[in-house]
């Protein structure tokens, strides 16, 4: 398959040039050619006022489509607890089981029993329980030859993951080994109602714009997808499923987890879990302005979170990191303070409930996704809120 | 304006500036805060070559000459006076030894120089030799296998944090302007102490010191050059130094303009951005035409010394005192164009109108230059007639 | 030691916007990059290098103009550059990609292989485990630190949510580098002066022994079906009035949702 210009209606007008990621498109002889540099991404389409490019198929392009049944989700855990966003991937794992007329299963590597109920219970029809030593802890080489061993007895039609540490370490070994494809930070899954293929949307270019992925032909379909994303589904007591024992005596491993180095946390509350977010930027100024935020944050109840330009400053540890390469959050309040609104840092926050935005320029894109704008001096309006809400609060 | 740069001189410009922006630009105003000597800037300068730049490639150097060293200073002085200082202090402290010194003096002390391993400082001035360096009473008395120095120098630049120090003393007093010789002292010899750093209106990151030499002993292979040849030593020093305190003037002149210009555009007064009015027109135009002759000069007098030519006294005298003298006119006015936001310590061309002063001082103040100047006009006169 | 650093030439994703109303985007200007976590790998390879000795390779798969960033490679420090080009290539993911990068380091040799976490421009994180795999070697990725390096294991700092993981792994092995390991140095001089002479190896796909059903689009698992500009909030407004005013219509809005 390949991207060709109607040189009959192409009339050179340039405007598919900038349109181009990687500079595929070149103006000769007043007309619009594409060189060997594209990349197939099909962003020059849309673009042409005369309509003249488009996408032209090969004989080759036709391959068979594999087969598959069932929707798996991995379920991760870390010191014998499962992550939330593990129970986030069983409420979409059972959306679109439904979706295609089938069932869902979780595969669970360490923890105990307890947990692997918890699992039926929140929407799994059947979990893949290891409980070998080998599994209790994190471990690239043994999870991923576990999961692709179990997917190669079974072969579902989709694997899901958490988009964490965890899960995009491991999943593209397991992808690599079963030679099938895998999408990375899925923000949305739908199943394609002619065809049955995932529909996988993720962000791309520093999150400057989605992108809408298929795995057409190779099964199963993989996707991570970040914590806080998608939505937890109904946790039912009474629920009943399966448990099937695996055992891992076979595997072996060349890495080794020696120990666990736990970050000193003052505040001990998860971002991810938290309600309410107090997130402070390059604006912030300094650690005197974290400060602030930390007091802001006490006052409501929340947790502080901070941009890449403040973590890169060295005001606030990494961990309090939120955006494209940090971490993805979904509260019910989110202030940005001294937040510009680049949109790497957008995609970790923007779909929190209620967004607050301080900022001294009017023009910080921030103020396109907040509910509520103010333009302001940070450190004028900061112990001013501050102090309404203590006194608010009856302190 | 296209100056017809190699691509390596653009290669050693692109690079000096890309350190001056990303290293220099965000740490100069706490260096000028604290006064503290900016060893990180100083490894990366070490870490990209730039210390061997005028040290020949034998001595692990790149063989360039003094257009390339003053491309480089010119770079990092539009960020920061302080930290050129810092690195041009070193060239002015290593020319003695190339200039003068043997093979094997070369060999014991270029290669770390080169590698930006060991800070260099040059000690000629006391507290009576300043612009009288026949005022010099550090003496140098040769005892056997060693020479003993001592005296007290005064306002060094690198002093402290420098491990090599070229310095002039008196060897015979009898000999007048023959009388005294240059020696490499280095750090840690027993007798040779520092006084405090001193605190001082401008290049506050740069450390300035008094070397203290108390009975200091150092081997008899540590003099540079012939037995009374220091003042010879002193002059031809200088007159390789002065076009790049040349281009440190040009560097902090265009960076002041720089600030000025970015100021005058977006200060709205009387419904207009400044930079509109004709007033500052003319500002700006008078200072951008002295800095661009400034550097054509540098530039200029740079190659002729890189020629190989023999008497550069006049031109780097001349290069030296119009940069200069240009350098604080120019951080002057852009501070006066941005009003009295110039003035604030928010802006940073208070800092850049500080720091330019000490050029028309240090290294042969502006009025020596012109003396320098004047005696060349006067023996080239007598010449042609 | 043989170390192999992965480079990808990106666009200064920063810069980079997205017309919502054409949905295209709107790179004019943009600079091309090494990737940023690249750029760590690289600084990592060479201080391996420093303390254990050997060869630092980058390598890149890429057009023609990706050379570029090669030669920034070497003017940091690496020894050599390979470029693997091939119109064979074009229309990878992330599955293809590593495949061909596997061929390469394969070809190469390598003990050490390092990665940036992820290219800025895909944002996948995938490349470095799925070489890792067809290589047949370990993998440890987000590495913050790295503890000890020997001719047969590596001890290194994973960066989990919630603090690290020490890891201990033998040696081949591959490693993806996070921003916190170190702080990239800059060119130097003689490095330029290098990168300027220096001859590029050249790898295509049948210096690789491909296979060219792995290779470019239909190699590829995953398509791209469509690109779309994200969207933008609907219900917004700037609360106007001075300090004291906005202040108070924030606490309203708060005690409303009975955040208070």
């Amino acid at each position: 398959m390949f991207i060709k210009v109607n040189q009959e209606k192409c009339t050179g007008c340039g405007t598919c040039l900038s349109s181009c990621p990687f500079d595929a498109i070149v103006i000769k002889d007043d007309k619009a050619f594409i060189n060997e540099l594209c990349q197939l991404c099909k962003s020059c389409l849309s673009v042409c006022p005369e309509g003249a490019i488009s996408e032209t198929s090969e004989e080759s392009d036709s391959k068979e489509k594999a087969s598959g049944k069932g929707v798996w989700i991995f379920a991760e855990q870390r010191g014998g607890v499962v992550a939330g966003v593990s129970l986030e991937l069983l409420g979409a794992g059972s959306r679109l089981a439904e979706k295609l007329g089938t069932d869902l299963s979780a595969v669970l590597l360490g923890a105990g029993e307890e947990e692997a109920g918890e699992l039926i219970r929140w929407g799994a029809d059947r979990v893949y329980h290891c409980s070998d030593d080998i599994v209790k802890d994190f471990n690239d080489e043994p999870y991923a030859a576990l999961l692709s061993e179990l997917i190669k007895e079974h072969k579902p039609e989709i694997v899901l993951a958490g988009a964490t540490p965890i899960g995009r370490s491991f999943l593209p070994r397991v992808a690599a080994r079963l030679h099938t494809g895998l999408t990375a930070d899925c923000t949305s899954l739908d199943i394609d109602d002619e065809t049955k293929n995932l529909i996988q949307v993720r962000p791309a270019f520093g999150g400057n714009i989605m992108a809408a992925i298929l795995c057409p032909y190779t099964r199963p379909q993989m996707a991570t997808v970040r914590p806080r994303v998608m939505k937890r589904g109904e946790y039912a007591a009474g629920r009943k499923g399966e448990i099937i024992k695996v055992g891992a005596g076979h595997i072996g491993s060349r890495t080794k987890l020696i120990e666990t180095l736990m970050e000193a946390c003052e505040t001990a509350v998860n971002l991810q879990d938290a309600n309410v977010i107090v997130a402070g930027g390059r604006g912030v100024g300094g650690e005197k302005g974290f400060q602030l935020l930390f007091e802001l944050a006490d006052a409501l109840g929340g947790s502080v979170a901070a941009s890449r330009g403040a973590v890169d400053e060295g005001w606030i540890p990494y961990r309090h990191q939120v955006g494209q390469t940090g971490k993805t959050v979904a509260p019910r309040l989110y202030i940005a303070c001294g937040i510009s609104g680049a949109v790497q840092h957008l995609v970790g926050m923007q779909s929190s409930d209620i967004i607050i935005a301080i900022n001294k320029n009017p023009e910080a894109p921030i103020f396109n996704v907040a509910t509520f704008g103010i333009v302001g001096d940070f450190f004028e309006i900061v112990p001013m809120l501050i102090k309404k809400i203590k006194e608010a609060k009856g302190e | 304006m296209d100056y017809f740069l190699s691509e390596e001189q653009i290669m050693i410009r692109d690079l000096a500036r890309q350190i001056a922006e990303e290293k220099i630009v965000p740490v100069r105003a706490e260096l000028d805060e604290t006064g503290e000597f900016p060893w990180d800037i100083m490894k990366t300068l070490a870490q990209s070559d730039l210390f061997g730049l005028f040290i020949p490639e034998e001595y692990g150097g790149l063989g360039k000459g003094s257009l390339e060293l003053a491309i480089a200073v010119e770079e990092l002085s539009r960020a920061c006076l302080g930290v050129s200082t810092s690195y041009a202090a070193n060239a002015l402290g290593t020319y003695p030894i190339l200039l003068f010194g043997t093979d094997e003096q070369k060999k014991r002390f270029l290669p770390d120089i080169a590698a930006g391993k060991r800070l260099v400082a040059f000690g000629l001035t006391e507290a009576n030799a300043g612009s009288d360096a026949g005022g010099t009473q550090t003496t140098a008395r040769l005892e056997g296998n060693e020479y003993v120095i001592n005296g007290t120098k005064q306002w060094i630049t690198n002093g402290g944090v420098a491990e090599v120090y070229t310095i002039v003393a008196i060897t015979d007093r009898s000999k007048g302007p023959r009388g005294a010789s240059a020696f490499v002292v280095e750090k840690g010899t027993p007798g040779f102490t520092f006084g405090k750093k001193e605190n001082k209106m401008g290049i506050r990151a740069s450390a300035t010191t008094e070397l203290i030499f108390d009975n200091c002993r150092i081997p008899r292979e540590n003099l540079i050059g012939k037995d009374g040849a220091g003042f010879l030593v002193a002059m031809k020093t200088l007159d390789n130094s002065r076009t790049g305190v040349g281009s440190q003037g040009v560097g902090v002149a265009q960076g002041a303009f720089e600030e000025a210009v970015k100021f005058a555009r977006q200060r709205v007064q009387f419904g207009h951005p400044v930079i509109t009015f004709q007033a500052v027109q003319h500002m700006l135009a008078d200072m951008a035409t002295s800095i661009e002759a400034s550097r054509a000069l540098v530039y200029t007098v740079s190659r002729f010394i890189d020629s190989g030519a023999k008497d550069v006294s006049k031109e780097s005298a001349m290069a030296k005192v119009f940069a200069t003298d240009t350098a604080m006119k120019v951080t002057t006015d852009a501070v006066q164009i941005m009003g009295g936001s110039g003035y604030m310590k928010e802006y940073p061309v208070e800092k850049m109108m500080r720091d330019a002063k000490i050029l028309q001082i240090y290294e042969g103040t502006n009025q020596i230059q012109r003396n320098v100047i004047g005696q060349a006009l006067i023996k080239e006169a007598a010449r042609n007639r | 030691m043989r170390i192999v650093v992965c480079i990808k030439q990106v666009p200064d994703t920063s810069e980079v916007r997205i017309n919502p109303e054409t949905n295209t985007l709107m790179r004019d200007g943009v600079p091309s990059i090494i990737n940023p976590y690249d750029m760590h790998a690289l600084e990592a390879g060479i201080q391996i290098r420093e303390k254990a000795g050997g060869t630092v390779t980058a390598i890149t798969m890429g057009p023609p103009q990706a050379e570029a960033a090669l030669r920034e490679a070497i003017s940091m420090g690496a020894d050599k550059a390979v470029l693997i080009s091939d119109r064979a290539f074009a229309g990878s993911d992330t599955w293809a990609t590593a495949y061909v990068l596997a061929k390469a380091v394969s070809l190469l040799g390598a003990d050490i292989v390092l990665c940036g976490k992820q290219a800025i421009d895909g944002d996948t994180a995938q490349v470095g485990p799925e070489m890792a795999e067809f290589l047949d070697i370990p993998h440890v990725s987000y590495i913050r630190k790295i503890d000890d390096v020997s001719a047969d294991r590596i001890i290194v700092q994973r960066l989990m949510d919630d603090g690290s993981d020490l890891v201990e792994s033998s040696v081949p092995v591959l490693l993806t580098v996070v921003r916190e390991l170190n702080t990239p140095r800059m060119p130097s001089l003689k490095g330029k002066m290098a990168a300027k002479k220096a001859e590029i190896g050249r790898l295509t796909s049948s210096d690789l022994n491909a296979d060219e059903n792995n290779l470019g689009l239909r190699g590829s698992p995953t398509q791209v079906r469509n690109i779309f500009a994200p969207e933008t909030k609907k219900d917004r407004k700037i609360i106007e009035g001075s300090a004291e005013e906005q202040v108070n219509c924030i606490v309203a809005e708060l005690a409303g949702m009975k955040c208070l």
